[in-house]
């Protein structure tokens, strides 16, 4: 029993159907739970008033983004590596959900940054850099698209992302040079005693783990529609093949 | 690896076009900045740095979907693989021929159109020395952005689209430089950051499109 037993596709099929409908439980339970907590009965800030609450959905998807990005490095590894086809699969799976969790963190830092700020955009380090994320993982999207053949795309995304990854890392230090910052610091880090006020800390904890479960059942969902439409392919293409032989 | 350094050098310089579009490209790009923010002397000579990257930036991306295509299409890219060369080291060649035709002529004249912009005169080294410093990492990168996308049809766009990303690092370390410099501050560090960035794309860089190359040629 390891963890490479998954890389067979009717496997993980299997795991996955019985994992996920408690992550989507899980999930909504989580995400209702936790923004009903966090929007309706914590206090408001009292410098930020009300805006203070939009950290519920800023922080975890800015959270998630990176850790989705990290996620599909692993998976572009795994499969230069040892060629499972369940890892390219997944990676090209979390790449629009990676999309949608940078944009969610954008647009909610621009709605938060408006009346705090004063500006909807600042040309701040931690603002770029993840602007620049988005650009790049737009490219990424693109070439799974153009490629034809599913084990070229995969080789090439799957490199793209690793000099992409080093190049994402090089800019994210680099534009730290260029212009001194307009955001916080870290809020949330695991050494340090209290990050946020435990008021709004706990439903913030419950929202994290809300996005994580969301990320989790989207990406397992979507990884089984990727096989399956692989194998219905590979099907479609027999017929094809059988139909020929008959005639010949 | 001579042989087809020279080789890509004289079809650059026979096929026309393709030597002179960039620097023509370069040219205009500088003359219509004006146009677009108004001929104020003051204006000009403190976005002057910062133009003339991004203007040598987007030339150097317009030569770069046909510096692996037209081999491809021929087949000479299969030659060449089956030949005794590592794929590695014919990108690496067939970038620094790229260089030479666009990267270096860009670089000569920079200065000359750091005069149409209003360049301050302390400016005028660096932003040379940071041009041919980071050019070269230009040309790299894309020939990866062009091994990447040499299978796919009309893939030009998609190259822009990829490799713009990876270039922000250079840009911003070159463009700070010049930037400094034409102020009269010290240039020294952003110019030793880009130092580093060039050298470590051009060591690397090629073993990344070596391998993508050899995917697509699969």
């Amino acid at each position: 029993m390891s963890l490479w037993e998954y890389a067979n596709p009717v496997k993980f099929l299997r795991l996955s159907e019985r994992v996920l409908p408690w992550c989507w439980a899980g999930a909504a339970l989580c995400l209702v739970v936790g923004l009903t907590w966090g929007f309706f009965f914590t206090p408001d800030d009292f410098r930020q008033g009300s805006t203070v609450k939009i950290i519920y959905l800023h922080v975890p998807s800015a959270l998630m983004a990176i850790n989705t990005w990290f996620m599909m490095l692993v998976a572009s590894l795994i499969w230069i590596v040892r060629r499972h086809h369940v890892s390219a699969l997944a990676a090209r799976a979390a790449a629009p959900v990676w999309i949608v969790m940078t944009l969610i963190a954008l647009v909610t830092g621009a709605i938060w940054g408006q009346p705090m700020w004063g500006t909807w955009w600042a040309w701040d380090p931690r603002l770029t850099s993840f602007l620049i994320l988005f650009l790049f993982y737009l490219g990424y999207v693109a070439l799974w698209e153009a490629v034809e053949d599913p084990d070229t795309a995969a080789d090439l995304t799957s490199i793209l992302c690793l000099v992409g990854t080093v190049f994402a890392v090089l800019s994210r230090y680099a534009v730290n040079f260029w212009n001194q910052g307009l955001h916080q610091g870290a809020s949330l880090s695991l050494d340090k005693e209290e990050n946020v006020a435990d008021v709004f800390y706990l439903p913030l904890l419950v929202c994290i783990g809300g996005f994580v479960l969301l990320f989790l059942a989207l990406v397992l969902y979507r990884t089984g529609t990727e096989i399956r439409v692989r194998r219905t392919r590979a099907l479609i293409a027999r017929e094809g093949r059988m139909a020929q032989a008959e005639q010949a | 690896m001579r042989a087809l350094f020279f080789r890509d050098l004289r079809l650059a310089l026979r096929a026309g076009g393709g030597f002179g579009l960039g620097l023509a490209f370069f040219l205009i790009v500088v003359v219509l900045v004006p146009f677009s923010v108004g001929a104020e002397a003051a204006l000009l000579s403190r976005i002057a740095p910062g133009v003339l990257w991004l203007g040598a930036l987007l030339a150097c991306l317009l030569s770069l979907d046909r510096l692996l295509a037209v081999d491809w299409e021929d087949g000479a890219l299969d030659l060449l693989a089956t030949s005794p060369l590592p794929l590695e080291g014919i990108v690496a060649v067939k970038a620094a021929a790229h260089w030479v035709t666009t990267g270096l002529p860009l670089v000569v004249v920079a200065p000359v159109l750091g005069v149409l912009l209003n360049l301050p005169v302390s400016g005028y080294a660096v932003l040379v020395l940071s041009l041919a410093l980071g050019t070269p990492a230009l040309s790299m990168i894309g020939a990866f952005g062009a091994a990447l996308t040499v299978g796919i049809k009309r893939g030009g766009l998609l190259l822009s689209l990829l490799v713009l990303p990876l270039y922000v690092p250079t840009l911003i370390f070159g463009a700070e430089a010049a930037r400094r410099a034409a102020d009269g501050l010290d240039a020294g560090t952003p110019l030793m950051l880009l130092a580093g960035v060039s050298g470590a794309v051009l060591a690397c860089m090629p073993f990344a499109a070596g391998a993508v190359l050899r995917v697509n040629l699969r």
